[in-house]
C-alpha cells in the first residue's frame, strides 16, 4: 500500500499531507517566535525607561531590508504560479530573483552585524567614556571614529541627535583605558534580544533559500517526472518563505521603530 | 490480509510474507533497522531506547536514595566504578553535593524527556496510531526517521555531559536561571543543546502524528470511530507542537546567556559568590519560569494522556464491553488539552505573583481537575457489569486507575496557593507527580507492552512471571511513595544532598519543627523498596527479551479478539502494514454487541 494524499488533495480535507504538515509546522514556528517576542516584551517592560536603547539601529537600511523580503515573496508567488501556468522558464527565472533577494537579505544583515562588532564603548579612567567605530588596534594604542560623552545615558537615545553629534577620529593610549566592549549580544539586552531574534530569523532566511536553491537546481528535474509534486514542493517552500517573510515583518518595527 | 469475518486464521510462522519485502527490506542490516522509514521499526526504536533510558533514570535513583538514607557514605558494590567513571565527584566512591544535583537534574531530564515520552508518544504512537487508523505508514516517513535520530542524537549529548569535567547539568530538570547559569560546569551548555534537539525531534514528530490523523484515515474511519488511543494521541500531539516551541525559544535564549554571555534571565546588581557578576544585566529569572513551564505544564498531559488511551484500549478489550461515555472521554481530552496552556503559573505561586494572578491560576487549576475526573470516572464505570478478564496487561491497567486518582487528587492541594506555599518544595510534591507519573503512566506503559506485545513478535509474554512484575511494582511502588508524602507534610524539603539531616532533630535538638527521628528514619525504607523495586523488574526484562523466542506463540493475529484495526493485520504487519486497504464499518468498541455471534465484532467488518 502507497501513502495516499501525498499530491492530490483528501476530498474531505481539501489538502494534500505536506499542506496539513508545513501548517502544522508554521503553527510551531508562530509559538517559537511569539515566545521569543513575548521575551522582548517583559525584558523591556522591566527594563528601566532612560536605558533602553533608541536609534541604535539604521532604519533606511532596514527599510531597504524590508523591501528585499517583500519582493522576495513576491517573485515565490510568481515562481509558483509560472509552474501553475506550465511555465518553467518563468519559474527559474523567479525563483532565480527569490534566490538572489535572499542573499542581498544576508548580505545587507552581515554589514549590520559587523557595524555592531566593530562599535566599542570604551570607559576611561578619567570617567568619560569613548564611544565609536574601532579604526585601529595596536598594544600601545586604540583609535576609534566617534565621541565622547560624559554619562552613560547619553548613547542611549540616538534618535534625535542624530545628525547634531560630531564623530572624530579619537586616539586612546591603552593606559587610559579602564574597560572595553563592542555591541555585541553581551552588551545590552536589547542588543541580546536583537541578535537573539535576528539571528534565528537569518537562519530561517538560509534555511529557506537553501530549499528554494534545491527547488531550482537540481530538485526541478522532478518537474519533468511529476509535474504536480514538483509544484506542490514549490508551494509549501513557498509557505514556509511567506512565514519567513512575516517575521521580519514584526521584527523590522519592533527592533527599529519603537 | 485476513478478512475480518475470519479473525483468527494466521500463525505469526505463516504470515511472514515474502512478497512483502520492499526495497528497504532488502537493503541489509543497517538500512532495515537503524535508517528505517517504516513506522513500526521506528516504534520500536523509539522503544528500546526509551526503555534503556527508563532504566537509566532508575539506576540514578537508586543511588540517589542510597545517598539520602546513608549521606556521604560509600555507595556499596558500584561506588569503586562511580569512582573511575565520574572522577572527584565520586571520590572514594561517595557521592558528593554537586553528583547529587547532577543525578537529581539528570533523573528528572533523562525520565521526562528521554524515556517517558519517547516510550509513550514516539514508541507507542509510532507502531499503533497508522495500524489503528488504517494507514499504510506515517504521513511523512522521513521525517519520523529523522525525528528518532534527532532523539537519539540528544540523548547522546545527554549522556556524555555525564563524563566531563564539572559533570552534568546540577540545576534540576526545570534549571532555573540564574543558577542555572552561575554553576561553574559546562554540564549545563550540555543539557541545553541537547533539549533543543530532543525539542526539534518532539515537533518533527507532532507535525507527523497530527497529519498523520487528519489525513491518512481509512475510509469509514471518521473522527466518531478514532479508538480513544488515537484521540489521546491526538491531543499530545498538539500539546508537544504549540507548547514545545516556548521552551526551545527559552532554550536557545539561556544557551545564549551560557555561550554569548547574554542577559535574558540574569537580573542588574547579581553577586555570585559575593562579587557583583560581570554582566549587563536587565534580565528576569521569571521570564525563565514562564516559558519553562509554559511547556512543563501541557508536558503533564503528554505524559498522562497517551498512558490513558492504552488504559482505555486495554479495559475495552478485557472488560468486553464498549467504553463508557466514549464522547465524553474525546471532549474530556480535548479540554485538557486546551486548559493545560493555561495553568502554568500554579508551580510558581512561590514568587510573589500576587493575589489576582494567582486566583485566575487557581481557578483554572480546579477547572482542569474536572476533565481529568471526567477521564477517570469513565474508566473507573467502564469496568462496571463487565466479565473481566484479569491478565497482566489489565493487571497494569486497573491498577492505573487508583494510582493516578492517588496522584491527582493530591494535586489539588498544590493547585491552592496557601496550601502550596506550606508543600512548595517538599517530598509532598516530588510524592504527588510521581504518583501520577511512576505507578501511573509507566503501569499504563508496562500495560501495553503486554498488551501489544502479541502483535510485534507473535508470541504472549509469560503471565506468571507478569504477575509477579505487576504485583511487586505495585507494592514497592506504594512503599517508596506513600512515606514521601508525610515527610513532605511534616516540612521535609526536596533536592537535600543530606536527605535533610541538616534540618532533623538529632542535629538540633532545640529546633522547633526540626526533622523527626521517624521522619528521618523513612529514608532507609524507601532506600530499600526502590531497591526491590528494581528487584522486580528482572523477571520483566527477562520475559520481555525470552519471550521473542521461546513465548507461548500467540496463536491469531488476534489472540485477545480485539475489535481495532491493529489486530486486522497480518502478525507482524509488514510494511505498508494491510495487504489489502481497510475500510471501516462501525465504531471501536463493538464489544458483546446483543445478536452478534461473536462477542467482539471488528472495526472493519461489514455489516
Amino acid at each position: 500500500m502507497d501513502i495516499p494524499y501525498t499530491v492530490e488533495a483528501r476530498p474531505d480535507t481539501g489538502l494534500y499531507n505536506a499542506k496539513v504538515g508545513i501548517w502544522l509546522f508554521l503553527a510551531s514556528e508562530v509559538m517559537l517566535f511569539g515566545a521569543l517576542f513575548s521575551a522582548y516584551i517583559l525584558l523591556r517592560v522591566g527594563a528601566t525607561g532612560d536605558l533602553w536603547p533608541h536609534g541604535w539601529l539604521n532604519i533606511p537600511i532596514g527599510t531597504f531590508n524590508t523591501l528585499v523580503l517583500i519582493t522576495s515573496s513576491i517573485t515565490t508567488v510568481m515562481a509558483w504560479a509560472s509552474l501553475k501556468m506550465n511555465q518553467f522558464g518563468r519559474f527559474k527565472f523567479f525563483h532565480a530573483c527569490t534566490i538572489l533577494l535572499s542573499l542581498a537579505f544576508v548580505c545587507v544583515k552581515s554589514y549590520e552585524y559587523h557595524d555592531k562588532f566593530t562599535h566599542y564603548e570604551i570607559h576611561l579612567t578619567d570617567g568619560r567614556i569613548a564611544d565609536g567605530h574601532l579604526v585601529k588596534s595596536t598594544p600601545e594604542q586604540v583609535i576609534i571614529h566617534g565621541r565622547f560623552v560624559e554619562d552613560r545615558k547619553e548613547l542611549f537615545d540616538l534618535r534625535a541627535q542624530g545628525a547634531s553629534h560630531t564623530h572624530e577620529e579619537i586616539t586612546l593610549p591603552r593606559a587610559q583605558i579602564k574597560t572595553m566592549e563592542n555591541y555585541g549580544p553581551w552588551h545590552h539586552t536589547y542588543l541580546a534580544v536583537y541578535f537573539t531574534l535576528t539571528g534565528l530569523h537569518a537562519l530561517h532566511v538560509i534555511g529557506g533559500a537553501l530549499v528554494i536553491g534545491f527547488l531550482w537546481g537540481p530538485g526541478s528535474k522532478l518537474w519533468r517526472q511529476d509535474p504536480d509534486r514538483f509544484t506542490n514542493r514549490v508551494e509549501i517552500s513557498g509557505l514556509f518563505w511567506h512565514f519567513v517573510d512575516l517575521v521580519w515583518i514584526f521584527l523590522f518595527p519592533v527592533l527599529y521603530l519603537l | 490480509m485476513q478478512t475480518a469475518t475470519q479473525p483468527t486464521a494466521h500463525h505469526p510462522e505463516s504470515s511472514h510474507h515474502p512478497a512483502h519485502h520492499t526495497e528497504e527490506d532488502a537493503g541489509g542490516f543497517w538500512s532495515r533497522y537503524f535508517f528505517s522509514t517504516d513506522h513500526k521499526i521506528i516504534g520500536m526504536q523509539y522503544g528500546l531506547t526509551a526503555l534503556t533510558f527508563l532504566l537509566f533514570g532508575f539506576f540514578l535513583m537508586v543511588i540517589m536514595r542510597w545517598q539520602i538514607a546513608h549521606p556521604n557514605e560509600p555507595v556499596p558494590v558500584i561506588g569503586p566504578l562511580l569512582a573511575s567513571l565520574l572522577g572527584s565527584g565520586a571520590a572514594h566512591g561517595s557521592i558528593s553535593a554537586d553528583l547529587y544535583n547532577s543525578f537529581g537534574a539528570m533523573h528528572g531530564t533523562i525520565m521526562v524527556f528521554l524515556a517517558i515520552v519517547p516510550l509513550a508518544f514516539g514508541a507507542f504512537g509510532n507502531y499503533l496510531v497508522p495500524l489503528q487508523i488504517g494507514a499504510p505508514d506515517m504521513a511523512f516517513p522521513r521525517i519520523n526517521m529523522a525525528s528518532y535520530q534527532v532523539y537519539l542524537l540528544g540523548g547522546v549529548i545527554m549522556f556524555v555531559s555525564f563524563f566531563i569535567p564539572g559533570g552534568a547539568a546540577q540545576a534540576g530538570w526545570t534549571s532555573y536561571p540564574p543558577l542555572s547559569l552561575t554553576i561553574p560546569t559546562d554540564g549545563q551548555t550540555f543539557w541545553l543543546i541537547a533539549m533543543v534537539f530532543l525539542i526539534t525531534s518532539s515537533l518533527l514528530g507532532a507535525v507527523n502524528f497530527i497529519a498523520t490523523v487528519i489525513q491518512l484515515r481509512a475510509p469509514g474511519m471518521t473522527w466518531g470511530r478514532l479508538p480513544f488511543f488515537v484521540w489521546a494521541q491526538f491531543v499530545t500531539g498538539f500539546l508537544l507542537l504549540l507548547a514545545f516551541p516556548p521552551l526551545e525559544a527559552a532554550g536557545v535564549m539561556q544557551l545564549m546567556d551560557k555561550v554569548a554571555h547574554t542577559s535574558f534571565f540574569l537580573p542588574t546588581g547579581l553577586a555570585v559568590e559575593g562579587r557583583l557578576a560581570q554582566v549587563s544585566g536587565g534580565g528576569s529569572p521569571l521570564l525563565w519560569q514562564h516559558l519553562f513551564w509554559f511547556l512543563a505544564h501541557p508536558e503533564v498531559y503528554v505524559l498522562i494522556l497517551p498512558a490513558m488511551g492504552i488504559v482505555a484500549e486495554i479495559i475495552a478489550n478485557n472488560t468486553r464491553k464498549p467504553l463508557w461515555g466514549y464522547r465524553s472521554l474525546v471532549g474530556a481530552t480535548l479540554s485538557i488539552g486546551f486548559l493545560s496552556f493555561i495553568v502554568w503559573a500554579h508551580h510558581m505561586y512561590m514568587t510573589g505573583m500576587g493575589t489576582k494572578i494567582s486566583s485566575f491560576f487557581q481557578i483554572t487549576t480546579m477547572i482542569i481537575s474536572i476533565p481529568s475526573v471526567i477521564i477517570l470516572t469513565c474508566l473507573l464505570v467502564s469496568l462496571w457489569g463487565g466479565s473481566i478478564r484479569f491478565n497482566t496487561p489489565m493487571l497494569f491497567a486497573m491498577a492505573f486507575l487508583p494510582m493516578f486518582g492517588i496522584g491527582g487528587l493530591t494535586g489539588l492541594p498544590l493547585g491552592l496557593s496557601y496550601a502550596d506555599l506550606h508543600l512548595h518544595d517538599t517530598y509532598y510534591v516530588i510524592a504527588h507527580f510521581h504518583y501520577v507519573v511512576a505507578p501511573g503512566t509507566i503501569f499504563a506503559l508496562f500495560a501495553g507492552l503486554y498488551y501489544w506485545y502479541p502483535k510485534y513478535t507473535g508470541r504472549i509474554m509469560n503471565e506468571f512471571w507478569g504477575k509477579i512484575h505487576f504485583w511487586g511494582s505495585l507494592i514497592f511502588m506504594n512503599l517508596i511513595f506513600q512515606p514521601m508524602f508525610a515527610q513532605g507534610m511534616a516540612g521535609m524539603l526536596r533536592r537535600m544532598a543530606d536527605g535533610g539531616a541538616n534540618y532533623s532533630q538529632a542535629r538540633v535538638p532545640e529546633a522547633i519543627g526540626g526533622l523527626s527521628h521517624s521522619m528521618m528514619g523513612l529514608h532507609t525504607y524507601i532506600l530499600w523498596a526502590a531497591f526491590s523495586l528494581g528487584l522486580v523488574q528482572i523477571p520483566f526484562i527477562i520475559n520481555f527479551f525470552w519471550s521473542i523466542c521461546h513465548g507461548r506463540p500467540a496463536g491469531s493475529d488476534n489472540p485477545w479478539a480485539a475489535t481495532t484495526l491493529e489486530w486486522q493485520t497480518p502478525t507482524p504487519p509488514p510494511h505498508g502494514n494491510f495487504t489489502s486497504a481497510p475500510r471501516v464499518f462501525r465504531g471501536p468498541y463493538e464489544y458483546s454487541v446483543p445478536g452478534h455471534a461473536a462477542d467482539f465484532t471488528p472495526q472493519n467488518q461489514p455489516d
